[in-house]
């Protein structure tokens, strides 16, 4: 496994844990009301449950097994990937932040950087998307 | 294919026919309450379907703990598929019949499958982590 992949997985593996341990608080306050403001942690556990961990773990799982070139860059220019993956969770950061501390314009920041995190690692590895034999 | 990874994927597979099935109840035009199923329906999705699917699929195909234990502990593997699918069929069961009648034990059964549910996500963690490493 890369490196760059085992930083994707093993941040996406951190966001299992958070989405979990903010989902199972959601959860338990539905069974035994522990404090109405758990409700608000909501959002926080969705960006963390789809972006953080199964969008983020999809990517690096992509980036370690998509068919690679044979040169010298078998993954390609991985600049576009590191990039990726910086956008993104700086992305996930300000997201969950204005879910947080109401941070305004924090969320569509965020969104923005997770958009072009998705674009940086398409342009990254759009030809990786190949036969294995080229 | 390892055994556990089996009873991961069929597992997943089930909760996404239930799921769809869950799916087709909710958007039946009726005035029934229904409507109480929709966060169950949810996370048969998205816990039952796509988590225990890459939780299956993980413990397979990721780089190996040892030549001699290849998968880690594979009896954390099973804990981690007991606990997710004891979790969310107390999850199943309780979270709607709670929100029509709620009731003490419905409570804290709901409490249980929060409980056993993270428990999951951290035993698979516990197993996983040390296999995602640079080869």
């Amino acid at each position: 496994m890369p490196r760059l992949s085992v930083y994707f997985v093993r941040s996406s593996l951190i966001y299992l844990i958070l989405g979990f341990t903010f989902g199972g608080l959601l959860l338990a306050n539905k069974g035994v009301m522990l404090s109405p403001y758990i409700w608000a942690l909501l959002p926080v556990h969705i960006e963390f449950a789809f972006i953080g961990w199964m969008a983020q773990l999809v990517i690096g799982i992509a980036f370690w097994i998509l068919p690679r070139f044979s040169s010298n860059s078998p993954r390609g220019n991985e600049r576009w990937s590191w990039g990726t993956f910086i956008l993104l969770n700086v992305g996930i950061l300000c997201v969950v932040l204005q879910s947080l501390f109401g941070l305004r314009w924090f969320s569509f920041i965020g969104r923005v950087f997770e958009a072009l995190a998705l674009v940086a690692f398409v342009i990254g590895n759009w030809k990786r998307v190949k036969p294995i034999s080229t | 294919m390892p055994k556990l990874t089996r009873w991961f994927i069929k597992s997943a597979l089930i909760y996404l026919v239930l799921a769809l099935c869950v799916g087709i109840l909710l958007a039946l035009p009726i005035d029934a309450p229904v409507s109480s199923l929709f966060p169950a329906y949810l996370h048969m999705l998205t816990f039952g379907w796509l988590t225990q699917l890459i939780f299956g699929v993980a413990l397979w195909m990721f780089p190996k703990y040892t030549s001699a234990k290849p998968r880690g502990h594979e009896w954390l593997g099973w804990v981690t598929f007991i606990l997710l699918n004891t979790g969310l069929i107390l999850r199943i069961i309780f979270e709607p019949f709670n929100s029509l009648s709620p009731s003490v034990l419905g409570g804290w059964m709901i409490v249980l499958a929060a409980i056993l549910q993270w428990l999951a996500g951290i035993s698979f963690v516990a197993n996983t982590w040390v296999r995602v490493r640079e080869k």
